[in-house]
């Protein structure tokens, strides 16, 4: 470990400050009829693709322990690496910058717009700026962020927040993207047509007009990385649409922003990477567009190709023993596309850009477990395990989801739940205290007879929605000593 | 099954009750006594035995969970096969006693509780593994569909033998559960804690169920039949909901 202090969690965000926990975002999410359909086809959809073209792949599980072990190398030696990476950049012509927090990178990305003195920059699909909330507050600064990705730009135009990390308008149909298109495009630059329909292509063609101004007119780009070469000194993304394609090779300046776990030791592990990614994501056998540049060259490209190299939180996590392995993840979204929780709540109730099951284990550790959303979260899985068995890189994200609420139980200190399961241990530990324990059952049992129970005082949660079952009258540790007596130990 | 295969004849197995059965679906510990002797086992039950401490863990508490992981190996590390019948429990016992010893830093049970778990097994794997048999001689001539857990599915890779064991009952009609590998929802304190979404995703199982017009829910773990079972009988569905153990205890002479 190069790493020796962890470093500070995040801030919290303005844009997800005061979210309510997790049970109860959830409920109302629940509710939202049209959001549950759309979320449940579209899970559905990209579940069965993935699973498809996983089959195909004879040596996926030698390839997903490729994928962990290029990710665990890179942050063993996470500092080595990154200055690897920075001089790699360097000498490639690129100005790398480093970012402690939000406020830090997105300060460095406004110096850079406003040294170019543009008042507008097109934007790659990037979790890293939705985190940081670079949007935000470069329309703070007065100048506008325009969101690329098809999926985005729906988000962005609908006043709407990202519910997915690869299809953030995940949550919403085609005829709720028409209206939006419909309502919103003539304000920020060509209208959509007044006789758009919800076609897709018809709406990929109002899209397609309404960005194509957008970006023969920048100057400047915004993206993320999905992944950085610390021996090449290249960056790569990785898309479907093309336009993070225009956006990285129309403008003059090129301005990246990278969380440092997304670094790779060497350009041969790309090859892993780049065959996990695109079929865990979007369930294709690869992605139709894969950009890679390493730094400035002369007439190609930009010339002004800025790296901002982002903590927030993450060296935190990585001095974590156990937390460490979420800095693996690729961003493929596998986990939230099977995860069954995610299915029904959808995204916003996670109350951050990293929904589902690795939001759950990556939002409590990177911004700490003092807000009562983040507490929740560890909370917000029934540990199924099915995400595990999605995710390309191994994440172990249950027993990670097991190990943060014993944090949050520490955490809490004294409650009445440490108190009843304090009791419950002591009562469990010996077989005298259970058997009596159990009499109680077997007493309710006999009261009962063979009724059923749909209330019972305090296990509202319970039976509000499903009946009890009721209790024998006589445990099976009775039984085994009445029948074959005290014979066995 | 002839009436002479009495395959598990010389093996004595531990019954590990779990807290739950015993409690609440004594049953369910007596169908599988029924059918472990039925094909020649020696079962016991050591009744010092109490919980393997999954609630505890799970919910954030492991290191109370502690003293339960102790006992649990003083009490059946002497026997050559432990048996569960829940996919849940046994999942507990060999993935997570592990990880409560180490963090404990208790090196000597460390290693006993390393000796001990791999030879606790759910009740098909019994069957199926050790005892070499899919034909328990079971009768059950029902409708039954069968929801696989996810600890018996994901944890323990029980794959399909419950399956097979239900496939070689006579009188049996089984059919499949559309979305089987799908969580029901149940998740211990989950069914409490974000008891809306427990709901909602139970009542997509019990939908699926319902769908399939089976009258009997087969599963390995009462805990998830518990929380289906009791969402279908809050709809009045018309859906019972049964053990696996019963199911393959289960003859012409004493029918589940």
């Amino acid at each position: 470990m190069t790493t020796t202090t962890p470093g500070p969690v995040q801030q919290t965000s303005l844009v997800f400050v005061g979210m309510p926990k997790f049970p109860t975002a959830a409920r109302e999410a629940l509710a939202n009829t049209q959001q549950r359909r759309n979320l449940r086809h579209a899970t559905h959809t990209i579940r069965d693709k993935r699973a498809r073209v996983v089959a195909e792949v004879p040596e996926w599980e030698a390839l997903r322990v490729a994928g962990a072990e290029a990710k665990d190398e890179a942050l063993a030696h996470l500092g080595d690496y990154l200055e690897q990476l920075e001089a790699s950049l360097t000498a490639n012509g690129a100005t790398v910058h480093w970012a402690r927090d939000a406020a830090e990178a997105n300060a460095i990305v406004l110096g850079i717009v406003r040294d170019q003195q543009v008042d507008e920059v097109v934007k790659v699909k990037s979790m890293a700026t939705q985190e940081i909330e670079l949007n935000e507050a470069l329309e703070a600064a007065g100048v506008n962020a325009w969101e690329t990705d098809l999926a985005e730009l729906i988000v962005q135009l609908g006043h709407d927040r990202p519910s997915h990390i690869l299809v953030p308008a995940i949550h919403r149909n085609r005829s709720e993207v028409r209206d939006i298109f419909r309502r919103e495009m003539a304000a920020v630059g060509r209208p959509a047509p007044e006789d758009l329909t919800d076609e897709p292509a018809r709406l990929a063609e109002a899209a397609r007009l309404h960005l194509r101004e957008k970006f023969l007119r920048a100057k400047v780009a915004v993206s993320g990385a999905n992944f950085a070469v610390a021996e090449t000194g290249t960056l790569v993304v990785v898309e479907s649409e093309g336009n993070g394609r225009m956006c990285l090779t129309l403008p003059e300046t090129l301005v990246t922003v990278v969380g440092i776990e997304k670094v790779l030791p060497r350009w041969d592990d790309l090859a892993p990477m780049l065959q996990l990614l695109p079929r865990s994501s979007t369930g294709e056998r690869m992605n139709p567009y894969t950009t890679m540049w390493s730094g400035a060259h002369d007439g190609d490209g930009p010339q002004d190709v800025h790296v901002v190299l982002l903590d927030n939180g993450r060296s935190h996590v990585l001095a974590d023993r156990v937390g460490r392995q979420a800095l693996r993840c690729i961003r493929c979204s596998a986990c939230l596309n099977v995860c069954p929780v995610y299915e029904r709540t959808g995204g916003h109730a996670y109350g951050s850009v990293y929904p589902g099951p690795i939001g759950a284990v990556l939002n409590p550790q990177l911004r700490g477990t003092t807000s009562e959303v983040d507490k929740s979260l560890p909370y917000a899985s029934s540990l199924c395990g099915a995400c595990f068995d999605a995710c390309p890189v191994r994440i172990d994200i249950p027993e990670l989801l097991v190990e943060l609420r014993g944090r949050v139980v520490e955490q809490e200190g004294r409650t009445a739940e440490s108190a009843a399961m304090a009791a419950a241990a002591w009562v469990l530990s010996d077989p005298k205290r259970l058997a009596a324990a159990q009499r109680a059952a077997t007493t309710a049992g006999r009261v009962i007879g063979g009724r059923t129970v749909r209330a019972v005082p305090g296990l509202g949660a319970w039976t509000d929605a499903r009946d009890v079952p009721t209790p024998p009258t006589e445990t099976f540790r009775q039984w085994w000593a009445r029948e074959r007596g005290q014979g066995s130990r | 099954m002839s009436a002479l295969a009495r395959p598990g004849t010389d093996l004595r197995v531990a019954l590990f009750a779990t807290c739950f059965n015993d409690t609440m679906w004594p049953d369910t510990l007596k169908a599988t006594v029924r059918l472990l002797e039925r094909l020649g086992c020696t079962v016991e039950f050591p009744q010092a035995q109490t919980c393997c401490g999954q609630m505890l863990t799970n919910t954030g508490y492991g290191a109370k969970a502690l003293p339960l992981v102790r006992r649990f190996v003083d009490v059946f590390e002497g026997y050559d096969a432990v048996v569960a019948p829940s996919g849940s429990c046994v999942g507990s016992v060999r993935h997570q006693h592990r990880g409560i010893v180490e963090l404990a830093g208790d090196d000597r049970l460390a290693s006993r509780v390393e000796h001990t778990v791999p030879k606790v097994l759910e009740l098909s794997e019994l069957l199926v593994d050790v005892l070499g048999v899919t034909d328990v001689g079971a009768w059950f001539p029902h409708r039954v569909t069968y929801h696989p857990t996810c600890h018996s599915l994901r944890m323990l890779r029980v794959g399909d033998r419950p399956l097979q064991l239900l496939r070689a009952v006579r009188g049996i009609d089984l059919v499949e559960l559309p979305g089987a590998t799908e969580c029901c929802g149940f998740g211990g304190t989950f069914a409490m804690k974000n008891a809306d979404v427990s709901v909602a995703m139970g009542s997509d199982k019990a939908r699926a169920v319902v769908g399939t017009g089976a009258e009997v829910l087969v599963a390995g773990d009462n805990s998830c039949l518990a929380h289906i079972g009791g969402i279908l009988g809050r709809q009045r569905a018309g859906v019972r909901h049964l053990h696996l153990a019963e199911v393959l205890a289960s003859t012409e002479e004493d029918p589940a």
